[in-house]
């Protein structure tokens, strides 16, 4: 078949700069096939080659003595003993969300699966951190009911809980949704899959779904900006087929249990170019494919549309010759195709043949090695406005405006959606703390959750970037979690802007100094850029997912609090508003400096709860809509009311850092005293629980009241007018 | 007491099920859906739920072809014990061991959360170790549980006590809450609630292990 010219017009359509074609001329010494093009930009695009990030990623603390992989591969892998290693990574679909919600979402969590279990792990939870657009555009709410459904229609048909995740509304998602999907498995320490190959003349095989024209230049498309010819990249979003993965999963694990596999890629971004680069490259081979044996869905199909196509529930891997029956077999009980499509190859040339003619021809190392590399400009960002005088208010009428944002409401409606069961192993779904889920057959719990607050970041983005980890570093002492490893998830909008650069240099400068203070290596991550529409950009959001270990469920805080217990805070009174949820959700102002983070106390603070998790019988982190709402939270879960005595706005909704509401009896408060006396760590009685209403000083409702408000306004705000 | 967990491609509720039921004391064999025996000397077959197929057609409808189901069929012809849960008991529907069928949810959304159950017979194994009217609570999670018959068979279901549990807090709009009917001879039971995820005071309340112990039970009585 004749291929396309290569014109300018082609160039551009395919999201390559002049400098970058000119690159291309340079390494091969002569124009590109129409094939070539297409693998060129599919490796080249922002997606896949991290060209604007990769400079700063690399500053990031990925090492520690509990890291057995960090970034690189396809996810972090962290010793959790015993021979057990926890296997994760969060990644977003953002692009692809906004454009078919229900699909995009759906296969944001299908790629995350198949991320960790193409290491040889079986994914035992998932969480999800999403954001939104204010509720009055008119985009909102079919996105929230399309992308919940898509991520719910994904994981429960999959089987994999989702214990944790987030889902925020500003004004700035409006024209960009984020949907930031996590995923962890187990797999046995020594028995992790990598993607490099190893061996000459091995066979390349082929995996799982068939090939179709589905996602074709899905990557080029997340790598661009959005305009009104929106709707016209529909196309370009990829099917979801759980049902498929989750037959993919089970004759991958059993592949892998035959010792059958050399090295394994999961097809994703950019599909079979992707895929079967980075085993070539990171083995050090090259790669001969032969397309006319790849399994297509669609008649016709060019080597470019293979090539480029996005179609999920995919699979590339090295295979051992000798297993190729053993491993024909496995897939035939599972019903999926199993194709050898090609080999490794002593040469640095990546070879794609179809209907007998060469079609791609190119240096393979040159094609990841040699990507364009950007040091972008930069500058910081002129900093929010001063935080102006804030009123006092009545505690509990704000406490009511809090809760009856979707915000801060519950979000039943979003996780009633989410098996968060399946497996038999969730000791804590979503509602209340971060997830928890035993580690299958032993008395290990992993701790999960997803932690950022972009307000903070848009003030304040080195800060914004601390504090993101310190609260997800919070949340899994609050369990009485060991915090292991963090996955990022770096959503901004475009880097060749210098102020959107800046926040993401600044970010990534808060993240790495608060993973390093806090012992959090960066195991794995993704990097989302232009995520901005007509030249609005979103809020700057470094998702952080965290992982920690409860050895035993002796180490888990994992009660509520009753009736007679004592409300006590550990580390210091609130005092900060500056990008409160007070202001905004009461006053609708942004304004002043997020509260700064002392990753000292932080780490002190953190290390004080797990050591003393014995006295302690319900615990969180106090966080957006300080202690009150922190407070409200834990009398909503435990279903007894609470009295605090203070009454000063900026005490109860201070959003001041490194700070944990603890529930105990009365000789467990007073040896919490004396032990963090001993620590030198500011720690008081604030209140108690008990009774049936939430009191505040003088100011008090009926918890009934509340918890029905709490429970009812997020349903109300998506299904209900405002 | 021998049992077997049939496993389709799809299926997701498989280990948490045979591990409930030894749990309980029972030994059990997993039987791959393309299998065409069942083991010899069984005294239940146990469908789990999921999504057998991916559901993307009616729930349960390709599973209940599956060249084993023709030998649970038989089974439960020759007085064999079938337990189906969630889309085990669609499965059970669509290949006519049990009357009625699941259809969409009435919010018309997946709904995972703990529901109030009340006992309604305890005349059958599965429900001898509760007390006639106990209320327990399990855990739901299925957007098509909600359970409809014509109400000639309803009728006839409450007539012979059929009606193993009913929803105190209906999450799917079943008709008349029922949450789980039995077979005319009280040994298939099928049941949208997940017992087999109530069995651990860890992970949730243990409200579902009497179902398991009590069959185990009955089968060494029996």
């Amino acid at each position: 078949m004749q291929e396309p010219k290569i014109t300018e017009e082609l160039i551009i359509a395919h999201g390559l700069k002049p400098d970058e074609y000119q690159r291309i001329l340079d390494i091969l010494g002569r124009e590109p096939t129409f094939t070539e093009l297409g693998i060129f930009s599919a490796m080249w695009n922002e997606h896949c080659s991290y060209k604007s990030s990769k400079k700063w990623l690399r500053t990031l603390p990925t090492e520690g003595p509990q890291v057995i992989c960090g970034p690189g591969e396809n996810a972090g892998v962290v010793d959790i003993g015993d021979g057990l290693a926890v296997v994760f990574k969060m990644e977003s679909h953002n692009h692809p969300s906004y454009i078919e919600p229900y699909q995009g979402a759906a296969t944001g969590v299908g790629g995350i699966l198949r991320d960790v279990f193409t290491m040889g792990a079986r994914p035992i939870a998932a969480m999800n951190s999403l954001s939104f657009g204010e509720l009055s555009h008119p985009r909102t709410r079919r996105l929230v009911h399309g992308v919940v459904e898509g991520i719910g229609g994904y994981g429960n048909c999959f089987g994999v809980p989702t214990v944790g995740g987030e889902v925020r509304f500003h004004r700035a998602y409006n024209g960009n949704c984020l949907v930031n999907a996590f995923a962890a498995g187990i797999a046995q320490a020594d028995r992790i899959f990598y993607s490099a190959a190893s061996g000459v003349g091995m066979p390349v095989v082929y995996l799982g779904a068939k090939t179709g024209r589905d996602g074709v230049g899905g990557a080029t498309m997340a790598s661009a900006e959005f305009d009104e010819s929106i709707e016209e990249k529909r196309p370009t979003v990829q099917v979801g087929d759980p049902f498929t993965e989750k037959c993919l999963l089970e004759a991958c694990l059993e592949l892998m249990a035959a010792d059958a596999v050399i090295s394994i890629q999961d097809m994703g971004a950019a599909g079979l170019t992707c895929s079967a680069v980075e085993m070539g490259d990171k083995g050090g081979l090259g790669i001969r494919l032969n397309l006319d044996a790849v399994p297509q869905r669609e008649e016709g199909m060019t080597a470019y549309e293979m090539m480029l196509s996005e179609s999920q529930e995919r699979m590339l891997m090295v295979l051992k010759p000798e297993k190729e029956e053993e491993a024909r077999a496995i897939f035939a009980k599972w019903d999926l195709d199993f194709a050898i499509v090609g080999e490794t190859i002593a040469e640095d040339r990546f070879l794609v043949f179809h209907g007998n003619e060469l079609k791609a021809d190119l240096p393979l190392r040159a094609l990841s090695g040699e990507a364009p590399e950007y040091d972008r400009p930069w500058v910081t960002p002129a900093p929010p406005p001063p935080l102006g005088e804030v009123p006092r208010v009545d505690p509990v009428d704000a406490l009511k405006i809090l809760i009856a944002s979707p915000n801060y409401a519950s979000k039943a409606w979003v996780y009633e959606q989410y098996d968060t069961q399946v497996m038999g192993d969730t000791v804590q779904g979503p509602g209340f703390g971060a997830g928890l889920v035993r580690v299958h057959g032993t008395e290990k719990i992993l701790a999960f959750t997803s932690d950022v607050t972009p307000r903070y970041v848009q003030a304040d983005p080195k800060e914004g970037g601390k504090q993101a980890v310190a609260e997800a570093f919070r949340n899994l002492c609050a369990v009485g979690a060991r915090p292991l490893a963090v996955t990022d998830n770096l959503n901004f909008g475009n880097p060749e802007k210098p102020e959107i650069m800046g926040q993401f240099v600044l970010a990534i400068q808060g993240i790495g100094e608060a993973c390093r203070a806090l012992d959090m290596p960066v195991v794995s991550g993704n990097v989302s850029l232009y995520n901005e529409t007509d030249g609005q950009p979103i809020l700057p959001t470094p998702t952080i997912g965290a992982v920690g270990l409860i050895e035993s469920p002796e180490e888990l805080i994992g009660g509520r609090a009753r009736a007679g217990h004592v409300a006590v805070v550990l580390g210091g009174a609130g005092a900060h508003l500056g990008q409160s949820a007070l202001l905004a959700e009461v006053f609708h102002r942004e304004e002043g400096p997020p509260p700064p983070v002392d990753l000292a106390a932080e780490r002190a603070a953190g290390e004080f709860i797990r050591a003393n998790a014995h006295l302690i019988r319900a615990c969180t982190d106090i966080s957006d809509g300080g202690l009150a709402l922190a407070a409200f939270e834990m009398a909503a879960a435990s279903g007894v009311g609470v009295t605090l005595d203070e009454e000063d706005t900026a005490a109860l909704f201070g959003e001041d850092q490194g700070r944990y509401l603890i529930a105990c009896n009365f000789d467990a408060a007073e040896a919490l005293m004396v032990e963090a006396a001993r620590a030198v760590l500011p720690i008081a009685t604030v209140g108690r629980f008990g009774g049936e209403t939430v009191r505040m000083g003088g100011s008090e409702a009926p918890l009934a009241e509340l918890v029905e408000l709490w429970r009812s306004a997020f349903g109300r705000a998506i299904d209900g007018g405002i | 007491m021998r049992a077997a967990v049939l496993v389709f491609p799809g299926s997701n509720c498989d280990r948490d099920l045979a591990e409930a039921l030894e749990r309980a004391g029972a030994r059990v064999t997993m039987v791959w859906h393309k299998d065409s025996e069942l083991p010899a000397g069984l005294d239940l077959v146990a469908i789990p739920g999921g999504f057998s197929f991916g559901d993307y057609l009616r729930c349960g409808a390709i599973a209940a072809h599956s060249p084993i189901m023709r030998e649970v069929v038989r089974f439960a012809g020759a007085g064999g014990h079938v337990l189906g849960i969630c889309n085990g008991f669609q499965v059970l529907t669509e290949a006519g061991l049990l009357p009625g069928a699941l259809i969409r949810n009435a919010g018309l959304k997946f709904v995972c959360r703990t529901v109030r159950l009340r006992v309604e017979t305890t005349a059958t194994p599965y429900t001898c170790a509760y007390s006639e009217g106990q209320e327990i609570a399990l855990p739901v999670a299925h957007h098509d549980g909600n359970y409809q018959a014509d109400e000639a068979t309803l009728d006839l279901l409450e007539a012979e006590g059929r009606v193993a549990f009913r929803y105190l807090d209906n999450p799917n709009g079943s008709a008349r809450d029922i949450a789980g009917v039995t077979s005319a001879n009280g040994r298939v039971l099928g049941m949208m609630p997940h017992p087999e995820r109530a069995v651990d005071a860890l992970t949730g309340n243990t409200d579902g292990a009497p179902l398991f112990a009590g069959l185990v039970a009955a089968m060494a009585d029996a």
